[in-house]
């Protein structure tokens, strides 16, 4: 039996335990301190890091509301040995950093030929959470996996992101963490072990099947899921394949599952068009031409930026309906 | 602001004579970069540091080289050069060579050593200027008594980011000195038609910094403001903001041939009396320091070192295309091929 806790609580324990272990990993953000973070990730850690009444805790540092500034604080803090770990409110606040993020941090070590290093892990919740419209709804997971010099995850179960998020804060390169805020309170069981990790760069089988893979990332994992139950009722054996890392893709356990299953349906949150599963579904489609009974059919995010009203949110978003009906045009 | 750090330092004769060696080789070394561009030897994007040795000069010798950090923008042959690093890769690095200090892969704009403290060489104008910062952060958080020399031009200081930093540098007590080296233009549009005050300095004033102007064009009083600066930001370990006052006598880059779209001929004459090579020249004379005879011969040893240099760096092979996805990262490469 391992630990059972939520996925928002096995964020913190990693970022508590890499911290303990490691006296040069920090993280810093708006509000993460003494108000306790906005998504409550970093609950109670300023008092375990620190003193509320310390005008600034370098630890657990409270920035202000400057993401390019503190993006490009971090990078540096990196390139001279810190392991910085930068918390996004949300990754939509991240697009005011890219200019840092994509120009700098993911240019560092190339640029310098391999002499400077830059072990920073930049994490926040992507993807719509409630109601919060248009601004602060993006999925970002795509834009940094199109950039080389990233590392771009998105783990969509409890012992997952814990493992993996150890893995990002000792990684010597710059790793960008998707959580989507809708996984934040769910609950799943951590391993007993100590030393648990989870390697960047592996996908996952979640649930194996004969007929149809159905390849998705972060909470589509779960949408896909339960797809696949749906779908068993009606004697279609779907295996769900959990891509958790964007970049490095591994695209041989992918490809094993399409090989065997011959036709794949490619889910996420992102728009549809020109979202990072259209280019897992290029890449099937050019790679395992030959194995594929089916065109690769993509599930994605309506092409709108994101509406407030909850009626119209919901139909933005794909479903395990929507992978569903995507499935029955090709079987 | 008033200047709270004392100046005390004293330069000896061997000093003067050092500096005037290492801005004339900064000078040669450019000019030889400008032919390397209208060979075509060089490509990109290529900025000279011609008139303005005197900042490098000044500042570079003012810190703890190899221990303090220092950063800057795509103009940064000389820092590269006068915190030590081998002039032959530099050169080779601004001709995409091997040999060059970043294999070929940065160019004149991104030219690193990072085991003599410099991180670059970065293209995004005031981009730099938060990882500067950072690399104070560092030095602060591990309690080390480093200081970072944050360089930036003119044109830098509108941008919302070097605000941002400045805000965070003074609240969070970071040891980082920004330098602004104002040689009067963004590329080609004047201090009075990007600066809605000229007067730079006074931007650290709201974020609680101390600010000051000084002159760049007289290496010597450029230098005991540096280490009056520099001595004042270990001991107190707080930010600094300081325009040094310049000027370039050549285009933004090698690319800008035309000089007289935003400035006059008269302007550039002007500037070239306040030169800090020729300056630095006529005091060694007076001063007995050193003959005229002895300056000639200095100057034909800086002239034929440059040279050697530029032909050394031209004998380093170009790159060779398997090291292309060398060192995106530590660890692998991203999906290979067109």
């Amino acid at each position: 039996m391992g630990l059972e806790m939520t996925y928002r609580d096995a964020l913190q324990k990693a970022i508590v335990d890499e911290m303990e272990r490691d006296e040069n990993v920090l993280i810093m953000g708006e509000d993460i301190g003494r108000y306790q973070g906005t998504f409550k990730v970093t609950r109670g850690m300023v008092e375990k890091f620190g003193d509320r009444q310390n005008r600034y805790n370098l630890r657990i540092l409270d920035t202000p509301i400057t993401e390019a500034g503190f993006a490009g604080i971090a990078t540096g803090a990196a390139m001279a040995g810190l392991r910085p770990i930068v918390e996004f409110m949300t990754m939509s606040f991240s697009i005011l950093a890219m200019d840092q993020i994509i120009n700098h941090t993911a240019k560092v070590h190339y640029m310098t030929n391999g002499e400077v290093k830059c072990p920073i892990v930049f994490r926040g919740p992507g993807g719509a959470a409630k109601q919060l419209s248009a601004q602060h709804s993006h999925s970002m997971e795509g834009w940094y996996a199109h950039c080389p010099g990233l590392k771009v995850v998105a783990p969509s179960t409890v012992a997952d992101v814990y493992g993996i998020l150890r893995t990002a804060v000792r990684d010597d390169n710059p790793v960008i963490v998707y959580e989507n805020p809708g996984l934040y309170a769910m609950k799943g069981e951590l391993p007993e072990d100590p030393d648990f990790t989870v390697p960047i760069g592996k996908a996952q089988i979640l649930r194996e099947g004969t007929d149809i893979s159905l390849v998705g990332y972060s909470r589509m994992t779960h949408i896909n899921l339960a797809a696949a139950e749906l779908l068993a009722k009606d004697g279609i054996s779907a295996e769900v394949v959990d891509v958790r890392s964007l970049l490095p893709l591994d695209t041989e356990t992918i490809y094993a599952s399409v090989r065997k299953t011959h036709r794949a349906v490619m889910v996420y949150e992102d728009w549809r068009s020109g979202g990072f599963g259209a280019e897992i579904a290029a890449r099937i489609g050019e790679d395992c031409f030959d194995d594929l009974d089916a065109p690769v059919v993509r599930v994605g995010g309506l092409n709108v930026p994101m509406p407030y009203a909850r009626v119209l949110e919901l139909q933005c978003i794909p479903d395990e309906n929507d992978v569903v009906a995507a499935v029955r045009k090709i079987s | 602001m008033a200047n709270i750090a004392e100046e005390s330092l004293t330069l000896s004769p061997a000093d003067l004579k050092a500096y005037y060696r290492e801005m004339l080789f900064v000078r040669r070394f450019e000019e030889h970069c400008n032919t390397a561009y209208r060979k075509g030897l060089a490509g990109g994007y290529m900025h000279t540091y011609i008139g303005m040795e005197a900042l490098a000069t000044g500042w570079l010798n003012s810190i703890r080289k190899g221990y303090d950090y220092v950063i800057t923008a795509y103009r940064d042959h000389a820092h590269a050069i006068v915190l030590g690093t081998d002039p032959v890769a530099v050169m080779a690095e601004i001709i995409g060579r091997k040999g060059g200090t970043a294999g070929g892969k940065g160019g004149s704009m991104h030219i690193y050593d990072p085991k003599n403290g410099f991180f670059g060489g970065w293209g995004i104008v005031g981009g730099h200027i938060p990882l500067g910062a950072g690399l104070a952060f560092a030095s602060r958080y591990r309690n080390e008594d480093r200081v970072t020399l944050n360089f930036m031009g003119d044109g830098a200081s509108n941008q919302g980011v070097v605000f941002e930093t400045l805000n965070m540098a003074s609240l969070w007590d970071l040891p980082c000195i920004f330098i602004i080296e104002n040689n009067e233009f963004a590329m080609g549009t004047r201090l009075e038609y990007h600066a809605a005050d000229k007067e730079l300095w006074k931007r650290g004033l709201p974020f609680n910094i101390q600010s000051e102007r000084i002159d760049g064009m007289d290496v010597v009083q450029m230098r005991k403001d540096a280490q009056r600066i520099v001595d004042w930001v270990r001991e107190n370990q707080r930010p600094y903001f300081v325009e040094v006052m310049t000027y370039r006598y050549s285009g933004h880059g090698a690319a800008d041939q035309d000089r007289q779209l935003y400035r006059t001929k008269e302007e550039e004459a002007e500037a070239m009396q306040r030169d800090p090579i020729a300056r630095l020249r006529a005091q060694l004379i007076e001063q007995n320091i050193m003959s005229e005879e002895a300056l000639e011969a200095m100057e034909l040893e800086v002239e034929e070192e440059a040279a050697q240099v530029m032909a050394k760096a031209e004998e380093s092979p170009f790159p060779d295309p398997s090291e292309v996805y060398d060192n995106i990262y530590t660890d692998m490469t991203p999906e290979q091929g067109h």
